[in-house]
């Protein structure tokens, strides 16, 4: 029987011929923390008895979900974890490199790996075809000090697209549509694998989109075949010489194959307080909206500024709904400058926040008011999310983000192209 | 054998439902953190909940965010296990390598304030309240050691490794 991806890259990293269902102890090629999850998991090493770390080359600490930091406390946080990675050799990216998932991405990650990260969306780096998933910061704490852990063999989902995409539909439309068809809990313990001639067209920027969101389905991985794209990503950060081809053999076992077709898909909207509980944006035209939230390690990237800018350049900015942007690294951030996106932001009266979570995770900055309502393109709107219970949030494109800044109201970003 | 009174909660409660993210600046002083647990979703659960008490919840328990905080500050609560029908992932980890029980079985058949008897060895729970007889569902021998040291740290401290028999 031949091997799903998952099962493919467990195989090779625990060295025994792994199959759905098993209990594997991996390898683990690439650990890490935020500054969220990491403090609990640097105390619970020496409570361990494993005051150790395996690979300091391959540990990494991000402070990026307060950065800079808002209070005493995360400052605090933030020197926990700055402190342990200059006794330990550790790896850090302070405030301002980025959100851990895209430095993950642009620094770290490759095909063949097994990686974990105290955050859920670890699931991004599936998108070079690393078996990445989440866990919390005992489980890392344990992994960063032994250099593995163990790990069920997920069952997965083929998820085989096909058909282009039209103008104004973007991955993150397709990601929408299937977590509202398959609901925030239709993949747990999955993984998703995806594949298809759409994938094989797509690029790593909307992969990474993909893969970001299948947690949102419960999912355990989100996993791509590597491929020339992924070859041609890694060679333009300078890892080409990691590259490998990994990919699932053509007679896996899926427990289930799950067919979509672009063609007919339309901008697409997660509604309060469940990303599973979709609607076309065209459907919900008339909702106000106070703001908008451009950003994150789902639509932080270059390709998402771009396609945002593009709205924006030529239309004024609804002048009762503010527009926050969050560059997802150091690097998009100076990207966008040289592309001038950021001087469009800007022009429109938007607010640029350092590289990093910002809005997303209700800790600082982009908070909003009881009542309010806020476009994000963040990958999930539970309640509380940004900061406050009484607020509602609804996801979407950087397209649809964009033209709702410009209308004020949630609008089918296809009327402004 | 468990036996304390149900806290019944619906489907999907997220992990931002159990530590909202607001309350991010106190992950560090987790007895304030735990004064916040569960605020969003029922405000006087965190003064009404003594120890022993269970939580019952539907499907999808502690989706989201990875936050162990969330099972931690449940087990700071008191709460001897969470039982629900079904968890995700994360949480589902979260829970057993902080030493708090996570039990699958069909809670439709609870009610809120239930009296409930759970039989961890012998896999099933009973409604005192109603006299229902539920099953429990299985997890994985890996889980049920750790959970049986009373966590990850204690585990990993006593064998200094993962002991894992297929
Ligand atoms: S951007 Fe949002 S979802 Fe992504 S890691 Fe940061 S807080 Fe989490």
């Amino acid at each position: 029987m031949g091997k799903t991806l998952a099962e493919k890259i467990l195989s090779e990293n625990s060295g025994v011929d792994a199959q759905a269902g098993d209990i594997v102890i991996a390898k683990v090629d690439l650990a890490f923390l935020q500054n969220g999850t990491g403090p609990l998991a640097l105390r619970q090493l020496p409570a361990s008895g494993l005051d150790r770390v395996a690979n300091p080359e391959r540990v990494i600490f991000f402070l990026d979900h307060a950065a800079p930091s808002p209070s005493r406390e995360l400052s605090n946080d933030h020197l926990i974890l700055r402190d342990f990675a200059t006794r330990s050799g550790a790896q850090l990216c302070d405030i301002g490199e980025g959100i851990c998932h895209q430095l993950i991405v642009e620094s770290y990650a490759n095909p063949g790996e097994v990686i974990v990260g105290a955050d859920s969306h670890t699931v991004t780096a599936g998108a070079l075809g690393a078996f990445a998933t989440g866990m919390g910061s005992t489980d890392v704490a344990i992994a960063i000090a032994l250099g593995k852990t163990w790990l069920r063999v997920p069952e997965s989902f083929r998820v085989v697209v096909s058909g282009s995409f039209e103008k104004g539909v973007y991955a993150k439309d397709l990601m929408l549509h299937l977590i509202g068809s398959i609901g925030a809990d239709g993949a747990t313990y999955r993984s998703l694998e995806f594949c298809g001639e759409t994938v094989e067209k797509m690029s790593m920027s909307e992969r990474f989109t993909l893969a970001n969101m299948a947690v949102e389905a419960g999912a355990k991985a989100g996993l791509f075949p590597s491929d020339e794209t992924t070859h041609r990503y890694l060679e333009s950060r300078g890892r080409g010489d990691k590259f490998r081809a990994v990919g699932p053999d053509p007679d896996a076992n899926y427990e289930q194959i799950i067919e979509i077709n672009v063609a007919g898909l339309e901008p697409t909207v997660s509604m309060p307080h469940s990303v599973d509980k979709i609607a076309l944006a065209k459907e919900l035209k008339g909702e106000r909206i106070q703001q908008v939230f451009i950003g994150t390690c789902t639509n932080g990237r270059l390709y998402d500024f771009a396609v945002a800018a593009a709205i924006l350049k030529v239309k004024r900015r609804y002048p009762a709904t503010r527009l926050i942007i969050a560059p997802a690294s150091r690097e998009v951030l100076i990207q966008a400058m040289a592309f001038g996106y950021i001087q469009t932001f800007l022009e429109v009266g938007a607010v640029l926040l350092p590289p990093g979570c910002g809005a997303c995770v209700g800790v600082h900055q982009g908070v909003l008011g009881d009542g309010e309502r806020c476009l994000s393109t963040a990958n999930r709107n539970f309640r509380g999310r940004m900061g406050n219970p009484e607020a509602f949030i609804y996801l979407g494109s950087p397209a649809t983000a964009a033209a709702t800044a410009i209308a004020g109201e949630i609008i089918d970003p296809r009327e402004m192209l | 054998m468990l036996r304390a009174r149900a806290f019944k909660f619906g489907d999907n409660i997220s992990t931002d439902d159990i530590t909202p993210g607001r309350w991010f600046h106190l992950r560090s002083n987790l007895p304030e953190l735990a004064k916040h647990l569960m605020e969003d979703v029922d405000p006087s659960f965190a003064s009404r909940v003594k120890p022993g008490d269970f939580i019952v919840a539907g499907k999808n328990f502690g989706l989201g965010s990875s936050r162990e905080h969330a099972a931690v500050i449940i087990k700071m609560a008191g709460v001897s296990a969470i039982l629900a029908k079904s968890a995700a992932r994360i949480f589902f980890r979260n829970a057993i390598n902080v030493g708090l029980p996570l039990l699958i079985c069909d809670t439709d058949r609870i009610g809120d304030g239930d009296e409930l008897e759970v039989d961890l060895e012998g896999g099933r729970v009973r409604d005192i309240t109603n006299g229902a007889e539920l099953p429990l569902g299985k997890f994985p021998d890996v889980m049920l050691r750790i959970l049986e040291e009373g966590g990850l740290i204690p585990y990993i401290k006593k064998y200094g490794d993962f002991e894992i028999r297929s």
